[in-house]
């Protein structure tokens, strides 16, 4: 894989600059890279990583699982689509196990989202069943602790 | 009222305690300091060499080994070192088990160091072998090395410097606090001067996993005639992240060896039984890992090396361990001034070239064992600091 990816991956507002003497190559040859990964769609975007729980945002997550019914040739596709397409929803996932989607839904209440749950996702044609469970707490997100900076433990015993 | 001054050794008063322990103590009171001066890695030990820890404390290992250390280590230790620098040592009676690469070089001193022996001690250098040579009785004799050298030891200054009286020559490389390396040509000509002659070298190689680019670390004991006048100290703690686990070794001609088993099993007995456990398993599965820390260091090397450059620092390109060695002289300030003013004005702490040595002098150690997002915010501080003066 491409070590370019992953330094972005880490930290994508690491200047140009930075990329280019981290891994050793001028720095014209990064922007093209990155150029060309964001027009093959590899690069699909940029997002900050926030801890919303510090901010006065009103926000909450739900994760819903959902049992739905494949369709002959086309499985999970139709589904999938359709409930993509709703803003509340931040991601959906197929799933091995059981349930079939995961669908990751941002609203500003439980009862936002509940009533999102009844009124939209329950009632589409192949959704046979569906069991949200609320985040209370993130610790943990895209690799960064929320919580708290991680203490270095270490001291200048000798050099 | 006891006079405990009289009571201390001459030799032990003679060491001085180190100079800038008070620099630390201060940084240490501020609030919201960035330091690049710590000299161990920030990663944890790996997972699987934790847990073979952990599983040898479930079944009940808990008691000494052998003087030597565990044998099954001391086999993995041998395959190691031939695997590595194709030199072969019996683990049998060429290997011992150490409390961290520290006690071996303290154990190689007073086991070949008599009264008035001399000891020849590069600098810039880690600073132990000094202190350790005044309390066997030896004379350390230091050889300065230079920037335009990249900091190696040249056999011109090694020549200059051997007396009748030399026994011992320290051979700190990859060098902290540098990141300066021998590579096999200047090895052979290090060599060249030390054939036919009986002077011992020990090599400490406790960074020698540690190099970047193509350069692969070189033993001294697999250059021609070395393998007999070698003593090479190695050791977990920088290789595997296992600081404190507290666990190296040491291999060399088994006369030596013995010596050295029989200080250490009157003074220490044997090294800690669940290191070496997890030891056992590093060196069997660990190799990824210290590709993966490797890389990720080099990575910081690139970008703490680029941005010292670009503030206006001369930097030699180190190309071992994990410290960047920056120029300060351009400032007008010795390392100790600039090192307290950059504390006290960016809330930055490094560590003076001095507390390494004279030959440190106008120098600064940079340590990269810190995140890149930590690095870059010292190298911002830095940045505001040289534009400040």
């Amino acid at each position: 894989m491409d070590k370019l990816l992953e330094l972005l991956n880490e930290n994508a507002r690491y200047t140009n600059a930075q990329l280019s003497a981290m891994l050793g190559e001028p720095k014209e040859d990064i922007e093209k890279r990155i150029k060309k990964y964001e027009k093959q769609g590899v690069i699909k975007g940029y997002k900050t990583i926030i801890n919303w729980e510090m901010t006065d945002f009103e926000r909450l997550t739900a994760i819903i699982e959902l049992k739905v019914s494949p369709k002959k040739n086309i499985g999970f596709e139709e589904i999938a689509e359709t409930v993509m397409r709703f803003d509340e929803v931040e991601s959906v996932y197929l799933m091995s196990g059981g349930y079939d989607l995961m669908v990751m839904v941002t609203g500003k209440s439980f009862q936002e989202i509940a009533m999102f749950v009844a009124k939209r996702l329950a009632p589409l044609d192949s959704v046979l069943s569906t069991a949200t469970h609320f985040l209370l707490s993130r610790y943990k997100q895209d690799g960064v602790i929320l919580h708290g900076e991680p203490v270095d433990e270490r001291r200048n015993i000798l050099l | 009222m006891i006079d405990y001054q009289s009571i201390l050794t001459k030799r032990i008063k003679e060491v001085k305690p180190s100079g800038i322990r008070r620099f630390f103590d201060i940084a240490n009171e501020m609030d919201d300091v960035i330091s690049l001066s710590i000299g161990e890695p920030d990663f944890y030990t790996p997972w699987h060499i934790r847990d073979a820890g952990i599983k040898s404390l479930e079944m009940g290992k808990t008691h000494y080994t052998s003087n030597k250390g565990l044998n099954d280590l001391r086999e993995e230790i041998s395959k190691y070192m031939y695997r590595r620098n194709e030199i072969s040592y019996s683990p049998e009676d060429q290997i011992l088990i150490t409390v961290g690469g520290s006690e071996a070089i303290d154990l190689c001193i007073r086991s070949v160091i008599d009264y008035g022996d001399e000891v020849l001690i590069p600098e810039p250098s880690f600073v132990c072998y000094n202190p350790i040579t005044v309390l066997a009785g030896g004379i350390p004799v230091t050889i300065e090395t230079k920037v335009e050298d990249n900091f190696r030891l040249t056999a011109d200054a090694l020549r200059k410097a051997i007396t009748p009286k030399t026994k011992l020559l320290i051979l700190p490389y990859p060098n902290n606090p540098t990141g300066g390396v021998m590579r096999r040509e200047h090895l052979q000509e290090i060599a060249e001067v030390l054939r036919g002659t009986n002077i011992m070298v020990l090599s400490d190689e406790i960074y020698g996993e540690l190099t970047y680019g193509d350069v692969r670390h070189v033993s001294i004991a697999s250059i021609e005639d070395m393998y007999e006048r070698t003593i090479v100290v190695n050791g977990f703690s920088k290789t595997y992240a296992m600081t404190g686990w507290r666990l190296g070794f040491v291999c060399g001609p088994k006369e030596i060896m013995s010596a050295m088993t029989k200080l250490h099993q009157y003074a220490i007995m044997s090294a800690p039984t669940t290191a070496q456990f997890a030891a056992i398993e590093a060196l069997k599965n660990g190799d990824d890992d210290i590709e993966m820390m490797k890389s990720e260091y080099d990575k910081r090397r690139r970008l703490i090396l680029d941005g010292f450059k670009r503030i206006g620092f001369e930097c030699f390109e180190p190309e071992g361990a994990f410290y960047t060695f920056p120029s300060i002289k351009q400032t007008g300030m010795d390392s100790e001034q600039f090192c307290e003013k950059l504390l006290y004005s960016q809330r930055v702490a490094l560590v003076p070239g001095t507390a390494f040595g004279d030959s440190g002098q106008g120098f600064v150690r940079v340590s990269y064992c810190y995140s890149t997002k930590h690095i870059l915010e010292a190298l911002d501080r830095i940045e505001t600091f040289i534009k400040q003066l």
